[in-house]
């Protein structure tokens, strides 16, 4: 009967919004802002439409690599009550009809950001839909704890592609935005993992929390978050911000230290709270992201108006 | 497949078609766009 079910579902063509939803629209809030971010930070001007191509190619690429993310997760996301409604598991679409919508997204992405932008940008931008969507989900996540860190490095190429669509070259600058996302992703995901860690045991995928356990999980929450702090300042220590980013990054990597120590301390047999302090931690940690890219933007639109030197 | 199923397939292909053409659309005012201002560079 469940079959039967599936495969008349399957015999009716995808609806529009199940590809659209296939893109994980959420995240690709998140990978447009900081490749906003990158680009409106970045010295030197750009034409509105080619700034706007730029983005729009940043989020078709992350918007592809999610696609790619999701047709060969199928299996593991019908395991996890979180993620067994999206389309694939859900047998609201063929596989290859993800499969192909997914390559098509990633080659039109890399192809007019060359075209239109530039071709280191594109570069870039094709090493990262690779980057993710092969080394991180067909090799490294279903093998190794660390798959969070290495996965990390996907999300953060977007301010990195902003920055060079603008300026045509790799400088520290952009380095340092890769480096900002690369270490915020851990303690951000694996807060998410602590109080959802059940359907990452279930699915078999090896999630610090799963393999490690509790207590190794927290301690590197907050050694990532310490290897934070230095790594946001940088870019006012270097000279490539002024001020104003300078003292947002200090503050909020602060508060990010602040929120993690009680995160780091405690063991969650002997609490019964619901795990509020992870929660609170994944959301400061979403809001961290925004307001410190915000301060980076407003740094240098300031600057530029004079405003601040 | 029942009359229902094919009216949801009908519906579901023209829905389809449509963001499609929309997508299509977008692009060829979005080169005609990036066209001009690289000329114009």
């Amino acid at each position: 009967m469940q079959s039967a079910m599936t495969t008349a579902k399957q015999a009716l063509p995808a609806d529009w919004r199940d590809f659209f939803a296939l893109t994980k629209p959420r995240v690709m809030t998140l990978v447009i802002f900081t490749g906003l971010c990158g680009l409106l930070a970045a010295p030197g001007t750009i034409h509105p439409v080619i700034g706007f191509t730029a983005v729009l190619c940043i989020a078709l690429g992350a918007g592809g690599a999610a696609v790619l993310n999701q047709w060969w997760e199928a299996d593991i996301d019908a395991q996890m009550k979180r993620t067994a409604q999206r389309p694939l598991p859900a047998g609201r679409m063929h596989r290859d009809d993800a499969r192909d919508f997914g390559m098509f997204l990633s080659a039109t992405s890399v192809v007019v950001m060359g075209l239109g932008v530039g071709w280191l940008a594109a570069a870039i931008l094709a090493f990262s839909i690779f980057y993710y969507s092969v080394i991180y989900t067909i090799w490294l996540k279903p093998r190794t704890p660390q798959n969070i860190v290495i996965g990390g490095g996907a999300g953060a190429f977007p301010p990195m592609i902003g920055w060079v669509a603008v300026t045509g070259d790799v400088t520290l600058m952009p380095v340092l935005l890769f480096a900002i996302i690369f270490f915020w992703t851990p303690p951000h995901f694996w807060a998410l993992a602590l109080f959802v860690e059940t359907d990452y045991a279930k699915a078999g995928i090896p999630m610090m929390p799963v393999v490690h356990g509790d207590g190794p999980t927290r301690t590197q929450i907050i050694l990532y978050t310490l290897v934070l702090l230095p790594i946001a300042v940088a870019p006012w220590y270097v000279g490539g911000t002024g001020v104003i980013y300078g003292l947002s990054a200090l503050l909020l990597s602060l508060g990010f230290i602040a929120l993690a120590i009680p995160v780091s301390r405690r063991r969650t047999d002997r609490v019964d709270d619901k795990m509020k302090a992870e929660k609170r931690l994944f959301a400061y940690s979403v809001f961290y992201l925004f307001a410190l890219f915000a301060a980076l933007v407003a740094d240098r639109l300031l600057a530029s108006f004079g405003v601040v030197a | 497949m029942t009359p229902e199923e094919e009216a949801e397939f009908i519906r579901r292909r023209k829905s389809r078609n449509i963001v499609l053409g929309l997508v299509l659309g977008f692009f060829a005012v979005l080169f005609y766009a990036i066209t001009f201002v690289k000329m114009g560079a």
